[in-house]
């Protein structure tokens, strides 16, 4: 099962190693980084493969948004599905 | 991998134009629940219901979290109550409507629909002591809506049903005086009543569908408005094309949460209804869309147009994003829940005659809209009449949800709060409709070929 994390704000040092540690903490693994700057926002996406996540996905997608907040970033998790139903036929 | 820009137009969608579920809703049957008993009839709804439905809201929740999607109401509809308390020895069904109060609360749902009749060709006794039970019901609970269907294409229109129900809609607002008339919010009054609708107030679980079933009810006015800011001045084809793609993109997400809801649920998955069902914030409405088609004000010339335009191209994007279509499946108006229609009332572009001639394009009928205080029940009944012979002369759905807001006139704001919205008083017609409501007796079904 596929997911992605999506990051956006103020770029600053640190920011994909502290969602990795915490993606990593939580046995979800990284299949796929990009980025980019957009209009001066730090903009990452990550496919991440959460078969093996050791928590209920809802949690983690909760946990990340926390995080966001106290990094004052936007981070979510999202299963992949809505995006392929919404722009693949 | 998905594109960067693909990710990110569905998050804007999401974050600044509305984009959500605004519905899943579970019908539940409950022809398994009669008994002579009122009582114990009660609580064979509550079990049932209760049982059915525990998860519902923590699915909802969970699928939310992990998508990144707003669902934003989980609902129940039931199979229509005049069928269930038909067998009751009573003359009351308020009992029933409490035992569904308190199921759709302890399972933490906002709306339970179903205390319904179907009496498009004549009424049971159970269906009258249903319509009697109407005032009581809406009063002593928040969460149970009630419907009647009183007409149909292939049976007409029962008058005596008509005439019957505007005497209810005004008990309905006298009895619930103290919050403006709100009971008359959750009272819908149909004309080709669909059996697997998941919008409210008009839901219901009709006996031709399964034990347990999940319906999906998609929305998204902000993002075709969106949309249609980007194809300023172009032709209508163009604009048709805009709104199909849309309407494409919303459906198949309604229809992948709508399947993986029912898969956890475990109960079948029904159908999708392709609405587009405002809401009063800010860049959600329908009248917003009409009016970026070009029109100054929507109400003004042209609106039915527009309107016929963006209900058609709505369905024809949202059938093939989805394997089962149902509902109501179109452009919603209700005026108070709208804010675009809300300010076109206020100005007074858009009139009750208007508002009418629309819901001949588009679905569903004359819903949210408030009237004086004073209007007779006959007028109601009269405005009803109109509405059900648009729907069984069309073959399509029509209702009325109209609320004479007691003690308020003309110019006055009747306010409904949450996503019910504020509605305007609007002029009613002052001539008597008395007469021809007092004939009682049916409407004939209309002939299907000669058409013209």
């Amino acid at each position: 099962m596929k997911a992605i994390v999506t990051v956006v704000g103020q770029d600053r040092v640190g920011i994909i190693a502290s969602v990795c540690v915490d993606l990593a903490a939580f046995n979800v693994n990284v299949l796929d980084i990009r980025q980019t700057v957009m209009q001066g926002y730090f903009t990452m996406m990550m496919a991440v493969d959460v078969s093996g996540c050791t928590c209920p996905l809802a949690e983690l997608a909760k946990k990340l948004e926390e995080k966001g907040k106290e990094m004052n970033l936007s981070i979510r998790l999202q299963r992949e599905e809505i995006f392929q139903a919404m722009h693949r036929v | 991998m998905l594109d960067f820009k693909d990710i990110l137009a569905t998050q804007d969608m999401i974050d600044k134009r509305h984009l959500d579920i605004r519905t899943i809703t579970m019908g539940i049957s409950l022809l398994d629940c009669t008994h002579e008993d009122v009582n114990v009839c009660a609580d064979k709804i509550y079990d049932k219901i209760t049982r059915c439905a525990k998860d519902l809201v923590k699915v909802g929740q969970d699928i939310e979290w992990e998508f990144g999607i707003p669902i934003v109401n989980k609902r129940i509809s039931v199979t229509p109550i005049a069928l269930v308390g038909n067998s009751c020895k009573t003359d009351s069904y308020v009992p029933l409507a409490i035992a569904m109060d308190k199921a759709a609360k302890e399972c933490g749902v906002n709306f339970i629909g179903g205390f319904s009749a179907l009496v498009q060709k004549g009424c049971t006794k159970g269906d009258w002591i249903l319509m009697d039970s109407i005032p009581e019901a809406m009063r002593v609970t928040d969460c149970v809506c009630a419907s009647v269907n009183v007409g149909s294409t292939r049976a007409g229109i029962n008058m005596d049903a008509v005439a019957k129900m505007g005497q209810i809609i005004k008990k309905t607002a006298e009895i619930t005086a103290d919050n403006d008339g709100l009971g008359c919010a959750k009272l819908v009054v149909f004309s080709n009543a669909v059996e697997d609708n998941p919008f409210m107030a008009g839901a219901f679980h009709g006996v031709g569908e399964p034990e347990c079933v999940l319906n999906v009810g998609v929305s998204g006015p902000g993002v075709v408005y969106h949309a249609l800011k980007g194809v300023k001045g172009q032709p209508f084809d163009v604009v048709a094309e805009t709104i199909k793609k849309t309407a494409f993109r919303v459906t198949r997400m309604g229809q992948m949460v709508g399947v993986e809801a029912s898969k956890r649920l475990n109960v079948p998955f029904g159908i999708v209804d392709l609405s587009l069902a405002p809401t009063p914030a800010v860049g959600d409405s329908v009248a917003r869309i009409l009016e970026e088609m070009g029109l100054e004000v929507c109400g003004t010339h042209g609106t039915t147009a527009a309107l016929a335009l963006l209900n058609d191209a709505v369905k024809k994007g949202g059938v093939m994003a989805s394997n089962h279509v149902g509902g109501l499946s179109g452009a919603f108006i209700p005026v108070s829940e709208d804010e675009g229609m809300i300010a076109a009332a206020e100005s007074g572009v858009l009139a009750l005659d208007k508002l009418e001639a629309m819901t001949c394009v588009c679905s569903v009928g004359l819903d949210m809209i408030a009237v004086p205080g004073d209007t007779s029940a006959a007028t109601i009944s009269a405005i009803i009449a109109d509405e059900a012979a648009i729907g069984m002369v069309n073959s399509k759905t029509t209702a009325v949800r109209i609320i004479p807001a007691p003690n308020k006139v003309v110019g006055d704001r009747v306010e409904m709060g949450g996503l019910l919205g504020s509605a305007p008083v609007m002029p009613v017609h002052p001539e008597s409709s008395e007469d021809f409501i007092a004939r009682g007796g049916r409407i004939p079904a209309p002939l299907q070929s000669l058409k013209n």
